[in-house]
C-alpha cells in the first residue's frame, strides 16, 4: 500500500472547512442584483384552487413580481424518472405536478403561488398577503382508505388513487400459494414502516441565474445529483438544452436521498430568474422542509414465511401498501418495487418469494427514497417475520438464521438478482464475537437486579447497491441510465485533478477518492485534488445515492487512471528509450524491468506538457483522460448486527446500552470514513426505530412538522458502537472489488432494535410478538399493558 | 418575524410605563420562547420591552429561611447555586446550555407553559411570585394553560422560594422537545409536604391533592401505590392521558425516592 493510499484511515481534508465555517454552501451564495423568493403554500391538504388573488401583494413594499400557476401553464411538470409496469401489464397512472398549483391543491405545503421581492421578509409579507379562494375537499390520508370505492380522489383525471399494483415475481405467485398449502409452519406479520423526514442539517436552497446577454441560465442547488437536475429540468421542464444550462450543487450539508429529486422550487428559482432579468434565491425553513422535503418509507405491510418441519424456509410472499404522497416524486416509483422487491431474499435461500405492492396516491407530502430506500423496508420485514418464526418455533433466532443462510456464491435469488459473493456465517461468527453474544445472560441478569429488563435483537441484512446497470434499470423502468464517470487530469508538475460526476455531500470523497490513485500511481494523495458538483466542469454523472459513489464513480475514476497510466507509460518508454512492455510503475516511479533506468512521475508528466523530447508522431501531447463506467450487477454488501437495549418496566423508556455492527463492505479504501458511515447509518435507524415518524391527522395535518414534535436521534439517544468489517468477500465485478457503505447501518439496525424490545418485554413476562416503529415510551408501555 | 420596536429600558418604572404606553406591547426576558414565537411569525407585537438591562432582576439571594431569585436570573445560574438542590438541579436540566443561559426563570413563570419546570418548582416550593406591582403566592398565581395571575402590565421582579427540608423533581423528557411529558416536584417543610405536576395537565401545573395526603402522613414511596391524579390529562402523539396518568405516579415515586 502506497502511503496514505488504499485501506489508510486518512483523516478528511474536507473537515478543515466545514468545521471552521470556510464550507461554501448554496445559502453562502449572493449574486449581484439578487431578489428573494417566498411560497404561498396550501394550508389545507386537499382542496380545489378556485383562485388566487395577488393585487394585495402586488401593491406591498418591495414586491418585484407574483407568479400563479397561470404563469406555468405552457411549462413542463415536474417529471417522475421511473415508470413501473404493475402486474396487469398496465404503465403506472403518473399525474401532472405542476410548478405552482393549478386546479387543485393536494398537500399542505402544495405551493400555488410565488412572491419575488427585493428581501426575503418582503417577499414573506407579501406572500401572506396573497388570498387563495379554496374550496376545501375531505382529505385522504390512510393509504387502505384511498382504495376504498367512493374515496376522494388526489388526482381527478385518474380512475384512482391507485398508482400501481406490482405482482413480483408474477409467474411465481402459484408456486408460492402451493408452497404455502404444503408448509409445517406459517408466520404471519403486520407491520407499519414509518413515514420519516430526512431533515438534513442543512434545508434546500435554490438560487436561479439567468445571464441576458448569452441566453444561459445557472441553476446553483443543494443537490446529490446536478447532472440529473440539469437533465429533468432542462428537458422536461423548462426546455432549456442542456449546453445552455449550468447546475451547481457546491458543498450540501446532508442529503440523506431528499436531495436526490428535482423539486418545483428548483425550477420555479430558474423560470423566474429569466422571466424578471435577475438572481432569484429561495431558502428553505425548516418549518417549510417538513412539508415540502419528499419524506421517506411510509409502506403497510402484511409478510408471511412458510417453513417446512425441519424449519428450512420454503416460501414468503408480502402484501404492502406504499405511500406515493400527493405527486411523484423523481424516483418514488422504484423504491417500494426494484429497490424493495429484489431484496426480498436477504441472506437466505427461500427458494420461493411473491411480493405485491400496491403504490398510493394521499394527501400528503410526496414520498421517495431515504438511506436504503427500499431495501430497509424489506430488511426489516423479512428479519422481523423470521424472529417471530423463531418465537413461535421455539428456537433460537439465531440458529435459524444460519440454518437457511445462502453459502455458495454466486447465487440467484428467486426474485431476479444474482448476488456475486458473501459469506453470511463469517459475518455472524464475527458479530457473536465483537457483540460477546456468550456473555449476554450476565448482562441480562445484571439489569434485572436494577429493574431493568434487557433484551437482545438479532439480525441480518443484504443490501443491492452500486446502482447500477444501466441496460437492466432501463428494461425495469428507469428512465436514465445508472452508469458514472470521470475526467482524470494530470498536471504538467505532476499533480492530478479529477473531475467526478459523483457527488459528495458528507461522505468524504475529496478524502477518499484520491487514496484510489494514490495507490493506483504510488503517489501521496495530497497530489490528488477532487472536483465534483458542477456541471460545467465535470463530465455527465448520475450523482450520489445507493451506496454507488466508490463502487461505480470510484471505478471510472479507477478506468480513467489506467489509461492515464498506459499512455504514461508510452511517454516514459520514450524517455527510457526502452520497450512500452518492459515499463513497470511503482511508487511513483517509471522503471525498466531488469536494468537500472527509472524515471520519475513528475518528469513524464513535465514531457507531456513540454514534448520537446516526445514521440509526437505517435501519441498527443498531454495527459488527461475520461472514462464512463457502467457496472456488470449491483453490488450486495451484507452483514450482521446486533441490539442490546434496556427497557425501564415502570415508564416504557428504550435505552440502547450496546450495538454491534459486523458489515462485509468487499475492500475498504478509508477504513476510518466506513466507520463513520455505519454509525450515522445506524444512529439513523435508531432514530426510525425508537424516536421518528410523520404523524398525519386525518385532515391531512402534519402533526409533528417541528423538531419540538419530531424527534430526531441525538448523541445521548445512542450507544457507542461496536463495528467491525475485516469480513471482506470482495466485489467480483468492479475493478476495486468494493461494495459500498453508505446505507448499510440504516438498512441494518432497525429490525435489530426492534426485535430486542420484543425480546426485553417477553423477558419481563409479556407474551407480546410485535409493536410498531418508532418504539416510544408510551407505545412500549401501552404494549406492556395489554 | 414581522417589523417590531425593541426598547431596553434600565429601570424596573420605566419598563412598565412603556408597557402602558404600547397596547400591544410585549415582555421580553431571555427570549427563548418568544423569539421562535416570533420568527415563526405566530406573534405580531409593535413592542418589545426587554428587561435585558434591568441589573435588579438579576442575582440570587439568601436567607435562613429563603431563597429569592431575581426574575431576569438564567437558568445556569440557578443550576450553579445549590441552596435549594432540587431547584438547582431542575434549572440544570431545562434545555440546552444555550437555552439555560439565555432562558430566565422570570420570563419562563411568565410564559406557563404547561410542560415548563419551573412551574413545577413554584408550585412545588409554595414560592412567592414578586411583582412590579404587589407578592403573589404560587397556589393563586398558576391559572392554566400559558395563564397566569399577571394583569397586562405587570411584570415579575423576582421569585422568592422557602427552603425546604427535603425536595427532589423527576421530570420525563418528551421525546422531542425534551419539555416534560410528565415532570413531579416533591417538597417536605415539617409536615408540610407539596407534589406539583408539570407537563400532564390539560389544566397546566397543579398540586396533586391526594399524593400530598398520602406523603404527609407516610413519607415514603408506597404510600403512592394505586394513586393517579384525577383530571383531564393531556393526550397527544407522545403520550395518552392514562400514559401521561401513569407517568405521574411513577414520577412522583421517583421524587419521593430522591429526597
Amino acid at each position: 500500500m502506497a502511503d496514505g493510499g488504499i485501506g489508510a484511515p486518512n483523516k478528511r481534508r474536507e473537515d478543515i472547512r466545514f468545521l471552521t465555517g470556510k464550507g461554501n454552501y448554496t445559502d453562502d451564495m449572493n449574486k449581484r442584483g439578487q431578489a428573494y423568493v417566498a411560497f404561498a403554500r396550501s394550508q389545507v391538504a386537499h382542496g380545489t384552487l378556485k383562485g388566487v388573488d395577488t393585487s394585495a401583494a402586488q401593491e406591498m413594499p418591495g414586491v418585484v413580481r407574483v407568479f400563479t400557476g397561470a404563469d406555468f401553464a405552457e411549462v413542463g411538470g415536474i417529471p417522475c424518472g421511473w415508470q413501473i409496469t404493475d402486474k396487469h401489464g398496465e404503465v403506472m397512472q403518473e399525474p401532472a405536478h405542476p410548478v405552482l398549483a393549478q386546479g387543485k391543491v393536494r398537500h399542505v405545503g402544495d405551493a400555488f403561488a410565488a412572491v419575488v421581492a427585493e428581501t426575503a421578509e418582503q417577499a414573506r409579507d407579501a406572500a401572506e398577503a396573497i388570498e387563495a379562494d379554496i374550496d376545501e375537499l375531505p382529505a385522504v390520508v390512510d393509504m387502505k382508505a384511498a382504495l376504498a370505492d367512493g374515496a376522494p380522489k388526489v388526482h381527478d383525471d385518474l380512475t384512482s388513487n391507485l398508482c400501481y399494483d406490482w405482482g413480483f415475481v408474477e409467474e411465481n405467485k402459484g408456486a408460492v400459494e402451493e408452497a404455502f398449502k404444503n408448509a409445517a409452519h406459517v408466520t404471519t406479520l403486520d407491520l407499519v414502516n414509518n413515514r420519516l423526514v430526512a431533515n438534513p442539517m442543512e434545508p434546500r436552497v435554490a438560487i436561479g441565474d439567468y445571464d441576458s446577454s448569452s441566453g444561459d441560465s445557472t441553476l446553483f442547488t443543494t443537490s446529490q445529483n446536478p447532472h440529473v437536475i440539469r437533465l429533468l429540468m432542462g428537458a422536461f421542464v423548462l426546455g432549456i438544452p442542456e449546453h445552455k444550462l449550468r447546475v451547481v450543487a457546491p458543498d450540501v450539508g446532508g442529503g440523506f436521498g431528499s436531495k436526490i429529486f428535482h423539486y418545483a422550487e428548483e425550477a420555479f428559482c430558474t423560470f423566474a430568474a429569466k422571466a424578471i432579468d435577475r438572481p432569484v434565491k429561495w431558502t428553505s425553513s425548516r418549518s417549510e422542509a417538513f412539508i415540502t422535503d419528499a419524506h421517506g418509507r411510509d409502506h403497510v405491510t402484511t409478510i408471511q414465511l412458510a417453513l417446512d418441519k425441519d424449519n428450512n424456509f420454503t416460501a414468503l410472499r408480502t402484501d404492502t401498501h406504499a405511500n406515493m404522497g400527493a405527486y411523484l416524486s423523481t424516483f418514488a416509483p422504484s423504491v417500494p418495487t426494484w429497490l424493495h422487491g429484489t431484496l426480498m431474499a436477504g441472506n437466505y435461500k427461500t427458494p420461493l418469494i411473491y411480493v405485491n405492492v400496491k403504490a398510493v396516491f394521499t394527501n400528503t407530502v410526496p414520498v421517495d427514497a431515504y438511506r436504503g430506500a427500499g431495501r430497509p423496508e424489506a430488511t426489516y420485514q423479512l428479519e422481523r417475520v423470521i424472529s417471530k418464526a423463531a418465537l413461535e418455533l421455539g428456537v433460537d433466532p439465531i440458529a435459524l438464521r444460519r440454518q437457511n443462510f445462502i453459502t455458495e456464491f454466486p447465487y440467484a435469488t428467486p426474485v431476479a438478482v444474482e448476488y456475486d459473493t458473501g459469506d453470511y456465517v463469517a459475518t455472524m461468527d464475527k458479530l457473536e464475537e465483537i457483540a460477546d453474544l456468550a456473555g449476554f445472560e450476565k448482562r441480562a441478569a445484571a439489569s434485572k437486579a436494577k429493574g431493568k429488563l434487557r433484551g437482545l435483537g438479532v439480525n441480518c441484512y443484504i443490501e443491492a447497491c452500486g446502482i447500477a446497470p444501466s441496460n437492466l434499470v432501463g428494461q425495469l423502468g428507469a428512465r436514465a441510465g445508472l452508469y458514472e464517470s470521470a475526467t482524470v487530469r494530470v498536471n504538467a508538475t505532476g499533480g492530478l485533478v479529477v473531475m467526478t460526476g459523483s457527488h459528495s455531500h458528507g461522505q468524504g470523497h475529496e478524502t477518499a477518492f484520491p487514496q484510489v490513485i494514490a495507490e493506483m500511481i504510488g503517489i501521496d494523495p495530497s497530489m490528488v485534488e477532487i472536483v465534483h458538483g458542477d456541471t460545467a466542469n465535470t463530465p455527465m454523472g448520475m450523482g450520489t445515492y445507493g451506496s454507488r459513489s466508490l463502487a461505480v464513480g470510484g471505478s471510472a475514476m479507477f478506468k480513467a487512471t489506467e489509461k492515464i497510466i498506459a499512455k504514461a507509460k508510452k511517454i516514459a518508454a520514450h524517455l527510457m528509450e526502452a520497450a512500452e512492455g518492459d515499463v513497470e510503475l511503482a511508487n511513483g516511479e517509471f522503471s525498466v524491468a531488469g536494468t537500472d533506468k527509472s524515471v520519475a512521475w513528475g518528469d513524464v508528466t513535465l514531457a507531456a506538457y513540454v514534448p520537446h523530447n516526445y514521440p509526437l508522431e505517435d501519441i498527443e501531447p498531454g495527459l488527461e483522460e475520461t472514462a464512463f463506467y457502467d457496472p456488470a450487477n449491483f453490488t450486495y454488501p451484507s452483514g450482521a448486527y446486533a441490539c442490546e437495549v434496556e427497557v425501564d418496566p415502570d415508564t416504557g423508556k428504550v435505552t440502547i446500552e450496546a450495538f454491534a455492527a459486523a458489515d462485509d463492505f468487499g475492500n475498504i479504501v478509508n477504513p476510518m470514513i466506513v466507520d463513520g458511515q455505519v454509525h450515522g447509518g445506524i444512529g439513523q435507524g435508531i432514530g426510525q426505530a425508537l424516536l421518528e415518524g410523520a404523524v398525519y391527522d386525518e385532515d391531512g395535518q402534519l402533526l409533528n412538522g417541528s423538531f419540538m414534535d419530531y424527534a430526531m436521534p441525538r448523541a445521548d439517544d445512542l450507544p457507542f458502537y461496536t463495528v467491525d468489517h475485516s469480513c471482506q468477500t470482495p466485489c467480483t465485478h468492479n475493478p476495486l472489488g468494493v461494495k459500498g457503505c453508505g446505507e448499510a447501518g440504516a438498512i441494518g439496525s432497525p429490525p435489530a432494535v426492534v426485535n430486542a424490545v420484543v425480546d426485553a418485554l417477553r423477558r419481563g413476562g409479556s407474551d407480546i410478538t410485535h409493536i410498531d416503529m418508532p418504539l416510544t415510551p408510551s407505545r412500549v408501555w401501552a404494549a406492556m399493558q395489554k | 418575524m414581522y417589523e417590531f420596536d425593541i426598547k431596553s429600558p434600565s429601570k424596573l418604572g420605566k419598563a412598565v410605563r412603556m408597557l402602558r404606553k404600547h397596547e400591544d406591547a410585549q415582555v421580553l426576558g431571555g427570549g427563548q420562547t418568544l423569539i421562535p414565537t416570533l420568527k415563526q411569525r405566530l406573534a405580531a407585537p409593535s413592542v418589545l420591552v426587554s428587561l435585558a438591562k434591568i441589573d435588579k432582576l438579576k442575582g440570587i439571594s439568601s436567607d435562613s429561611g429563603t431563597v429569592t431569585v431575581g426574575a431576569g436570573t438564567c437558568h445556569a445560574d440557578v443550576a450553579a447555586d445549590d441552596t435549594i438542590s432540587a431547584l438547582s438541579a431542575l434549572a440544570g436540566g431545562i434545555g440546552d446550555p444555550a437555552v439555560r443561559n439565555r432562558g430566565t426563570i422570570g420570563g419562563s413563570l411568565a410564559n406557563n407553559d404547561p410542560s415548563a419546570c419551573y412551574p413545577a418548582a413554584a408550585l412545588g416550593l409554595g414560592a412567592t411570585i414578586v411583582t412590579s406591582a404587589r407578592d403573589i403566592a404560587a397556589d393563586d398565581y398558576f391559572q392554566g394553560l400559558f395563564e397566569t395571575a399577571l394583569d397586562e402590565t405587570e411584570i415579575i421582579t423576582s421569585v422568592t422560594f422557602p427552603i425546604p427540608d427535603a425536595a427532589a423533581y423527576v421530570k420525563f423528557d418528551q421525546p422531542a422537545s425534551r419539555f416534560a411529558l410528565v415532570g413531579v416536584f416533591v417538597s417536605r417543610k415539617g409536615s408540610d409536604v407539596r407534589v406539583a405536576v408539570t407537563g400532564a395537565s390539560e389544566d397546566g401545573v397543579f398540586r396533586w391533592a391526594g399524593a400530598e395526603e398520602a406523603l404527609s402522613a407516610n413519607f415514603a414511596p408506597e404510600a403512592l401505590d394505586g394513586l393517579t391524579p384525577s383530571g383531564d390529562m393531556i393526550g397527544d402523539i407522545h403520550g395518552s392521558p392514562e400514559y401521561r396518568a401513569h407517568l405521574v405516579g411513577v414520577m412522583a415515586k421517583r421524587a419521593v425516592a430522591a429526597c
